[in-house]
């Protein structure tokens, strides 16, 4: 019999997630002959279009119709999958906000193993399954086995996997809303208020053509001048990775990343950085990137297109003076 | 409130480039510094705002060798009011379910309101805190960066999502959250602050004392295991600029003007 591979579908405003085709192509690798079924919750003519959507990828696909779902908490949606999810399913989940909430709990509901954001899958050998992950943010890489022979929550890396957007499955939509609301709702000790949105800065880095952006590599408060030092001489808007709005050193509009903005700048200095996931996932549009590191090793290296191993707080002052001089020549 | 923190000690990025050793099976760790995960420091300064408003007690706990202790007495430092570590030999080779189950035994010694674990730790994982609240059948919310006290039944906590936005809950206690950086400002610990609490006791719990089969945590207990550590084979990466600085300077301006880089 076929393995039965499950992909959890992440979407918002009628708008499917592109985790969901990155899913297909994950599952494909985890097993060619698996048969993926994806698995959408929401409610209403939104989860409809977005069944349909995703049906054309998918050739199968279970939906959970409830007014209570027009905003997912994980919390719920465990208790929900729990009774629709056959025992020994191989589950996969976006290694997201969302996905980091919902899937570790829900590893120990179904009794199987967990395993958290793959980059990888090379094959299953006696019902272990083997993995790439990566640790440290990425500085180094690890194979893993995961014993799935009961099944296993695996979290997949946003980004990954390379979308297999093929729309050829014609799939079948299969309503699951009964099943799933079988005897109490879940949750109610965790109750949704609301959504508070970021506040807005004084600089829309969204809309930079040219961002000069500063990570921990700074070190210290005093030295950021620098930093915008150069964004004045070469005409850009400064932004920053996470532990320099952590540090409050700048606001958290500036901040790039899967937690931060979404950048589509022409040009991207990256000054410091190290290159995590989630600094590199707000990173959009194929910018040319230049990354300045003293650690040669770091991974914003492969991410960049040119690099120079360097101390930003003696290359970066010496680079402003020079393009100052350049302009006033 | 009674507030339990789960801390782990890693070795500390900031300080150190973290290497594959020559045959893969570990990271280099000749010369490496440790620390206290950075989530977790956020995590304990949160749990003692916590207990400085309302009341209480924070403990801080940690699985791991007896090198793990040092951590526990560095967070005891920066002003938790006890410390246990949970150490045996057949803890070693755990897997993160290995790890909750571990924290769960000792949980069930004492009554909590609160337990915090940070976001996520060196291996990138952050699955301890969630697990954990499912084992206990106790509400979750990860990835939080604002905690607000509301009564001695429920708080309210904001998790963070995409694009800098907030999602808000109310949330009944006892739970378990996941603390997200910058919640606040961990205090700073120095020398003297680790020296006041160098005489105190920490309790070391092994299976024995938590009730827990030796063979469900460890290595024969994981689901799932390291085989090594490697380097990827690596992509085209970046264009290296090389030269004195001046020429690297030289082609970088070049370049940036060609891109449109410099306005
Ligand atoms: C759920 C979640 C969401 C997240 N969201 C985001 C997000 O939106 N954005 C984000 O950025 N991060 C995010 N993070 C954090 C992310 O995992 C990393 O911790 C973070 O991006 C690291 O920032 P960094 O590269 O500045 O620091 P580090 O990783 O510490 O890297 C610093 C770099 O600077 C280099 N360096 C040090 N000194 C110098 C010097 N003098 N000269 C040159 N180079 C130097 C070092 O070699 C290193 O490569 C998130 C994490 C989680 C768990
Ligand atoms: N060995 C450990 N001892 C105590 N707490 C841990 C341990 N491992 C993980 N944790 C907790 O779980 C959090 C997330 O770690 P992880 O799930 O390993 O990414 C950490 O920030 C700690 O709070």
């Amino acid at each position: 019999m076929s393995r039965q591979v499950f992909a959890y579908i992440i979407h918002k405003d009628g708008v499917v997630d592109d985790t969901a085709f990155e899913m297909i192509a994950a599952a494909g690798k985890l097993d060619p002959d698996a048969l993926v079924t994806a698995v959408v919750a929401g409610t209403g003519a939104e989860l409809s279009a977005v069944c349909d959507e995703v049906a054309s990828s998918f050739v199968e696909v279970w939906k959970i119709d409830n007014e209570a779902l027009a905003y997912i908490d994980a919390e719920v949606l465990r208790g929900l999958l729990v009774r629709i999810l056959p025992k020994d399913s191989i589950v996969l989940v976006p290694h997201d906000h969302f996905g980091m909430d919902l899937a570790p709990g829900l590893s120990i509901k179904l009794e199987t193993a967990y395993l958290p954001d793959a980059v990888d899958f090379e094959g299953i050998e006696d019902g272990k399954l083997k993995v790439v992950r990566e640790e440290y943010s990425g500085q180094v890489s690890t194979h893993v086995l995961c014993d799935i022979s009961n099944g296993a929550v695996i979290t997949t890396r946003p980004g990954a996997f390379k979308a297999d957007e093929s729309k050829s499955a014609n799939g079948k939509i299969v309503d699951k809303t009964p099943e799933a609301m079988e005897g109490d709702f879940p949750g109610g000790a965790r109750r949704f208020l609301e959504v508070v949105e970021a506040e807005v800065g004084d600089v829309d880095i969204t809309k930079s053509d040219i961002l000069v952006s500063v990570g921990r590599g700074i070190d210290d408060e005093d030295n950021m001048e620098i930093i915008f030092d150069l964004a004045q001489a070469i005409g850009g808007d400064v932004s920053c990775s996470r532990p320099i709005v952590d540090a409050k050193w700048l606001e958290k509009s500036r901040q790039v990343g899967t937690s931060g903005q979404t950048v589509k700048p022409k040009v991207y200095l990256a000054l410091g950085i190290s290159g995590s996931f989630q600094h590199l996932g707000g990173i959009k549009g194929a910018p040319f990137v230049v990354a300045i590191n003293k650690n040669a090793k770091a991974p914003i290296f492969q991410f960049a297109d040119v690099g120079i191993v360097d101390d930003i707080l003696d290359f970066v002052p010496e680079l402003a003076d020079r393009i100052n001089d350049l302009k006033s020549s | 409130m009674e507030i339990l923190v789960c801390v782990k000690r890693v070795p500390d990025t900031s300080e150190n480039e973290i290497e594959v050793n020559r045959d893969g099976t570990d990271i280099e760790r000749d010369d490496l510094v440790y620390s206290v995960n950075e989530w977790d420091n956020y995590a304990v300064e949160e749990a003692i705002q916590i207990r400085d408003k309302v009341g209480g007690s924070v403990t801080v706990v940690s699985v791991g060798d007896e090198e793990a202790e040092e951590v526990v007495r560095r967070e005891m430092a920066m002003g938790a009011d006890k410390g246990i570590l949970l150490s045996d030999d057949t803890f070693e080779g755990s897997d993160g379910k290995g790890v909750a189950s571990i924290i769960k035994a000792e949980v069930e010694k004492r009554n909590y309101d609160l337990i915090m674990t940070g976001a996520q730790a060196d291996e990138g994982a952050g699955q301890v805190g969630g697990m954990l609240a499912a084992m206990l059948d106790w509400p979750y919310a990860s990835l939080v960066s604002l905690i607000e006290i509301v009564d001695d039944k429920k708080i309210k906590v904001g998790r963070e999502i995409a694009g800098g936005n907030q999602e808000i809950y109310e949330i009944d206690l006892p739970c378990v959250l996941s603390i997200q950086t910058g919640i606040n400002e961990p205090r700073y610990v120095g020398i003297r602050g680790i020296r006041k609490v160098a005489s105190m006791e920490i309790p070391v719990h092994g299976t024995s004392e938590l009730g827990i089969d030796p063979e469900s945590v460890g290595e024969s207990g994981a689901q799932v295991k390291r085989l090594d550590y490697f380097v990827p084979e690596l992509g085209e990466g970046a264009e290296i600029l090389e030269g004195s600085t001046d020429e690297i300077i030289d082609k970088l301006i070049e370049l940036l003007k060609a891109k449109g880089g410099i306005k």
